[in-house]
């Protein structure tokens, strides 16, 4: 009887460490497997997969979590999908091959990056009406936008420039050189600066956004790995501003780095070919694509350590968490 | 005394207006950069109509090079201009070069013969131009007759012999007969797939030369004999896994495949052949390169096609991390350790500081599909496994001069 009160004790305070398992739903984009799979972060379980369009990469949710916003990519289209049915309910005039975007704080305007016709085309959610095209570099990839959603950044890979877009004149301020083929583009919560990965080129340039100079660049060394196969493509920094995080590619890891000293901390070994990143919520759980081993990987941001690796569909691309 | 005073101002003056000028100049009007492309060109028959050279074969590489060029160009004040000179094979070419170095051509893209590119080596050394090879595969050009201007591109036949032994040694495919033309490439190919066997620990069980009689490529009969001759010509080896054919002169080799006595995979020239592109790649970024090429140029994106692209980016690489257009410093740039540049193979490239030959993974394919990218992982190096293949500094025989 009493070691029954133990067991019990035991249990309540093993409880209260864990603190409460808020249950969030992730979306991965399976590029190969033309669909999209739906996975409760607190069970760690797929719970759905559903068929999407054709190639889809570039995933992300309005700020109310009621749509996921999906690239399809060799559809030519971005995809709706009503988050409650899991339905595609409509699509966004993207223009031709689609990779990836970025939605406007205030989550009405989608900038998306047109790799075929070097554009950032912005669409207007509501009216599904393109506003502006603006032309960039040669092949645009990463997207990201300040917080105070008046600086959008475009990362052109073939160009190796990190493009700075004033959003009220839809015009390109500062072309930024980084290094060979950017990927990425992430701002730091206060606006601040701006993270830039470049894939060959191995590297993560720091930009100010006020002096738009690269204040520095962060080099990546693995033990026992080349650095050839060290390839920085998603970067995501915590919402207190104090950690980011760099998925290395075929390196299979993901580097935290001190966004204070750019020292990286740690090495975290994830699934094969790791490209895109998410946050849940409360900001306690990492969740990384892993393209390779057709999976994703659940770190716990309070230790950096892997928690479990989940299979999804066919190479995950990208991730979106649900902001409830 | 006043003549003297006169004359300071009117140069102090004239150095105003031209300082001033300069200034204006640079906020206007880009700064310009100029390539040359200078090529050997004759219609060639080929086995395979699929296999005829494009007109524009390499030409529309440099161009779309020079498209890309001129977009990053657009942000940072930069334009490029592309100046195409045709000649004969085995012409005299030095007038053709002195052309486009008086229209302002620092750097120019060959895709000429060794001799043609002997012929122009020094004096483009002494007029600070710099040559980038994009067709010719010699090791001779990288090794005995290697020169200080001459970048390569293109890669050797060693690199790419060796890209395809490693694929067969890792394929556990090791014994080879070797089939070679009789003209002096595929003899020098020949030799390359040789070196490569002794190189990874394959072993050539037999070898033979097909001779050209001067025959027809093709007739109203067509295949007819084809089958016959290739059957009986290829009978009596040794039990082997994969026939090497070495005929870049395309006299015999794409008969091989599906021809030969033993049922045996063909590799070489014919088969499964190595290259430094293939019109199917979609990986690293592959795809954006091809649907480009094709919607832009109409025709599939060749190998001698991505050497161009590659060695116009080179260039524009320069241009742009130099924020210069000058071409010393944007020479100095491409022979320095901070130079890489990008094109679609899932690294970086960088040249070989001893012969100045571009460092690259090589595709394996067959007419339809990749197969393979080497190096492939078990052939490991000290310094970069791209060095696996080829002629490695130890065994260079360039001195740069």
């Amino acid at each position: 009887m009493r070691k029954g009160m133990y067991v019990a004790a035991a249990a309540i305070a093993l409880c209260l460490a864990s603190g409460p398992a808020f249950a969030y739903t992730a979306y991965v984009s399976n590029e190969k497997g033309n669909s999209m799979s739906i996975v409760d972060t607190s069970t760690m379980k797929v719970v759905k997969t559903v068929d999407v369009g054709q190639r889809p990469r570039g995933i992300t949710i309005s700020p109310d979590g009621k749509f996921v916003y999906l690239c399809a990519s060799d559809d030519d289209q971005v995809q709706i999908i009503d988050t409650s049915t899991l339905q595609v309910v409509g699509s966004l005039p993207s223009g031709p091959d689609p990779e990836l975007f970025v939605l406007s704080p205030d989550g009405k305007t989608l900038y998306v990056a047109n790799e075929n016709d070097n554009l950032v085309t912005v669409i207007d959610i509501a009216s599904k009406e393109v506003l502006a095209e603006i032309p960039v570099g040669v092949e645009p990839e990463g997207m990201g936008v300040s917080p105070d959603g008046k600086t959008l950044v475009n990362t052109s890979e073939t160009t190796s420039m990190a493009h700075f877009i004033d959003t009220s004149s839809q015009e390109v301020t500062d072309s930024v050189l980084v290094d060979t083929r950017p990927r990425f583009a992430e701002f730091t919560p206060d606006g601040s600066q701006v993270w830039v990965s470049a894939e060959v080129g191995g590297t993560v340039s720091v930009i100010d956004n006020k002096t738009r100079q690269v204040v520095k660049k962060i080099n990546f060394a693995i033990p026992g790995l080349r650095s050839e196969t060290i390839q920085p493509v998603g970067v995501s920094i915590t919402a207190d501003g104090k950690k980011a995080y760099v998925a290395l590619g075929p390196a299979n890891h993901v580097a935290v780095v001190d966004t204070k000293t750019y020292e990286v901390k740690k090495y975290i070994l994830v699934g094969q070919r790791v490209w895109h990143l998410a946050f849940t919520p409360d900001q306690k759980t990492l969740i990384t694509t892993n393209g390779n081993s057709n999976d994703i990987t659940f770190i716990d941001t309070a230790t950096d350590e892997p928690v479990q690796s989940v299979t999804v569909g066919q190479q995950p691309w990208g991730v979106v968490v649900s902001p409830k | 005394m006043k003549r003297a005073i006169l004359a300071i101002a009117a140069l102090i003056a004239f150095l105003c207006l031209t300082a001033s000028g300069f200034a204006a100049d640079q906020k206007t009007k880009p700064a310009e950069v100029r390539i040359g492309y200078l090529r050997a060109y004759a219609p060639r028959l080929t086995l395979s109509l699929l296999d005829l050279p494009p007109r524009d074969e390499g030409v529309a590489g440099a161009k779309a090079g020079i498209k890309d060029d001129n977009t990053t160009g657009k942000f940072m004040g930069q334009n490029f201009d592309l100046d195409v000179t045709e000649v004969k094979p085995d012409a005299d070419v030095t007038k053709a070069f002195n052309d486009l170095v008086a229209k302002g051509d620092h750097f120019i893209i060959v895709d000429l013969s060794t001799p043609q590119i002997l012929s122009i080596a020094d004096m483009a050394r002494d007029k600070g131009v710099l040559l980038f090879n994009v067709g010719d595969r010699d090791d001779s050009l990288r090794e005995e007759d290697c020169r200080i201007n001459v970048f390569h591109i293109a890669p050797t036949r060693s690199m790419l012999a060796d890209a395809l032994a490693q694929y067969l040694i890792v394929k556990k495919w090791p014994r080879w007969v070797l089939i070679y033309g009789s003209h002096k490439p595929d003899q020098l190919y020949a030799d390359a797939l040789r070196r490569a066997a002794t190189r990874f620990g394959g072993q050539i069980v037999a070898e033979k030369e097909f001779k050209d009689t001067g025959t027809a490529r093709r007739t109203d009969t067509g295949l007819a004999q084809v089958d016959q001759q290739i059957t009986a010509f290829t009978q009596g080896f040794p039990d082997y896994d994969v026939m090497l054919v070495a005929d870049e002169s395309e006299v015999f080799g794409t008969y091989l495949p599906y021809r030969t006595w033993s049922p045996r995979l063909v590799a070489g020239t014919a088969g499964l052949v190595p290259s430094s592109w293939h019109p199917a790649s979609e990986q690293w970024a592959g795809i954006q390169m091809q649907n480009r090429f094709m919607r832009e140029y109409g025709r599939h994106m060749l190998s001698k096609d991505m050497n161009a692209w590659t060695a116009a980016r080179v260039v524009g690489e320069a241009a742009s991390r130099t924020r210069s257009d000058d071409p010393k410093t944007m020479s100095d740039y491409i022979r320095s350790d901070k130079f890489s540049v990008a094109a679609f193979k899932g690294q970086k490239l960088t040249f070989r500081k001893w012969n100045l030959q571009l460092r690259q993974p090589i595709f394996l394919g067959d007419g339809r599909a990749v197969v393979s990218t080497s190096p492939q992982a078990p052939f490991l190096h000290q310094s970069s496994t791209l060095d696996t293949l080829g002629v490695d500094q130890p065994e260079t025989k360039c001195t740069l001069k």
